[in-house]
């Protein structure tokens, strides 16, 4: 199999229009049935420790995330801005790709002032057993480890 | 300034919320508190495992450098160059001989003494310092430190009281239990909230805020107002712990109290109930244990989720909340899953935790402009403060500002402690 990087591209394009539209759905259907979602501090992550910010080992507690989200936690009211760089194939094993991709993420609060919430990497294995990829695994490397006021929805 | 007739009210139910924004009164919190006879938690002895091992750290806005010495022995002093006053240990943490500036290469070691600096006589008999410079009276400004089952607390004054005095008889209880077993450092994590830091040391001793800011306690019934619970405070109650029972209560008692108050709860179940579900650990039920050590400490544990919380002022407009996530290093791998999994809860993506950045800096940025008004702190009742079995209550609160206004000598005549 060769690296379809059009659709590579497509599956990181999708997955910040949908965050940035609150498709929260939308964008849990890029993840594969079996799949993990971290976000890490570099901070942790440089020294080999393994606790996250965000932690979703498995597919149901990312889904319970998502349905807390929805239904149960409050945070401050804003939207946000994805700004995704390419991606980058790292290697392909398989059927899966090691996918890189540098992200930044601009928050703007109900009156109107943008700043800058996060920026980092994103370390993805794809997965393309069958059309179309997939989101098997996905640690969010995060730069900016002094979050700003809180961390609600995802990145 | 900011003087002992600000209080409304003897018994801290109103606190003016002057105090949450008056830039001098910052200065004087430095001094009085932070740099006064408090003890503040550096580090764990875990994390400067071996001789040269060193973390640096903050007491209030005073940036500490923690190290093990050759001895064995934990030093700590002021992380600020006796020169120029630059930062002489720039990384978080590491192992080193000595600590030496990078601006003129003034040379400490281990327990904070000056040891070398260059071109001291100067060159070829031109320049440097004077003989009657004394290198001993150079070094860096040491910490008192002592422990608490490998907790790691330090303070500038010569005279605090011990620390074991200091916490009490139920705080100190609180932290041994949380420490009872040697422990490992899972990873930190760090949040920056636009408020003031005092907003966030009252959160953590506000019992009646949880069930009712943090929904998903609720939502997915894993805490609840009606379980057995309460706070149980030092003798002086300017520390606190939060603390409440699992499994205490009833789905009926809990949705006929919260229905009754027009409060949703326990209305849905979790895809993976191990994100919430609690093993007994400490040979007790407690599910939460929340212990809040004046002024900016915190000791954590909500279900099998454990962590200290260091609470680190940046000026009177913003706070730090650093947090260090641990396990017990007997820990079998599917514990330290379980603890990872449960790390959900906490921090500042925390599911039952996010919401107070958001609490605390619309009440920061609300009360600003306000000169005259005071908040209310009268759950639980007003007058005496003292522990209560129940968790409807704000009442450490008041002890916290209690101490306070102790500290920074602004305490009225006939107050209540």
């Amino acid at each position: 199999m060769t690296a379809d990087r059009a659709a590579i591209h497509d599956l990181f394009a999708e997955y910040g229009a949908h965050l940035d539209a609150l498709r929260y759905d939308d964008w849990l259907g890029l993840f594969a049935a079996e799949c993990s979602y971290y976000v890490m501090p570099r901070e942790n992550h440089e020294r080999g420790l393994p606790a996250g910010l965000i932690y979703c080992d498995t597919r149901a507690v990312l889904e319970d995330r998502i349905r807390a989200l929805q239904e149960a936690n409050k945070y401050n009211i804003h939207s946000d801005r994805h700004l995704i760089g390419l991606p980058r194939l790292v290697r392909q094993e398989g059927e899966a790709f090691l996918v890189e991709a540098p992200f930044a993420v601009y928050q703007t609060e109900q009156e109107g002032d943008t700043r800058l919430f996060a920026t980092g990497l994103y370390r993805a294995r794809l997965q393309a057993t069958e059309a179309p990829l997939k989101i098997r695994e996905q640690l969010v490397l995060l730069d900016t480890f002094a979050v700003p006021s809180l961390l609600a929805t995802p990145l | 300034m900011i003087t002992a007739d600000i209080w409304p009210a003897l018994d801290y139910s109103r606190v003016p919320y002057r105090l949450y924004h008056d830039p001098a009164l910052y200065e004087r919190e430095q001094e009085r508190i932070f740099r006064g006879p408090a003890w503040s938690y550096l580090c764990l002895d875990a994390e400067i495992p071996g001789p040269g091992d060193f973390r640096t750290t903050y007491v209030g806005d005073t940036p500490v450098i923690v190290n093990r010495d050759r001895g064995g022995e934990v030093q700590a002093f002021v992380n600020r160059c006796a020169h120029r006053g630059a930062i002489v240990r720039r990384e978080l943490s590491g192992n080193a001989t000595e600590h030496t500036c990078i601006y003129h290469q003034w040379c400490y070691g281990l327990d904070g003494g000056l040891m070398a600096i260059p071109f001291r006589r100067g060159i070829r008999g031109k320049g440097g310092l004077d003989p009657s410079f004394d290198l001993g009276a150079h070094g860096l400004r040491r910490l008192r430190v002592a422990g608490v089952n490998g907790a790691i607390f330090g303070t500038l004054a010569a005279d605090a009281e011990p620390l074991e005095d200091y916490l009490g008889p139920p705080v100190l209880a609180q932290v041994r239990r949380l420490l009872e077993r040697p422990v490992r450092v899972l990873g930190y994590n760090r949040q920056r909230i636009r408020a003031n830091w005092k907003l966030y040391a009252e959160n953590t001793r506000d019992n009646y805020h949880a069930s009712l800011l943090h929904e998903f306690l609720v939502t997915f019934g894993l805490d609840r107002a009606t379980q057995v619970g309460g706070v149980t405070m030092d003798a002086r109650h300017r520390h606190n712990i939060t603390w409440a029972e699992g499994g205490s209560d009833t789905d009926e008692t809990a949705n006929r109290a919260y229905g009754d108050a027009r409060v949703r709860s326990n209305y849905l179940t979790l895809k993976e109930p191990s994100l919430v579900a609690f093993r007994p650990e400490h040979g007790d039920c407690l599910n939460l244990a929340v212990t809040s050590v004046f002024p900016g400490t915190v000791f954590v544990q909500i279900s099998n989720s454990l962590a200290i919380r260091q609470i680190r002022p940046r000026g009177i407009d913003e706070v730090e909340v650093f947090q260090t996530m641990i396990g017990y290093a007997d820990d079998p791998p599917e514990m330290t899953a379980h603890r990872l999994r449960q790390a959900n809860l906490v921090g500042p993506a925390g599911l039952v935790s996010m919401e107070d950045g958001e609490a605390i800096e619309i009440a920061h940025r609300a009360s600003k402009a306000e000169t005259t008004a005071a908040t209310v702190i009268e759950l639980g009742g007003a007058g005496v403060i003292s522990d209560r079995d129940y968790r409807v209550t704000d009442v450490p609160l008041r002890g916290f500002w209690s101490y306070y206004a102790e500290l920074l000598g602004i305490e009225p005549a006939g107050a209540v402690r």
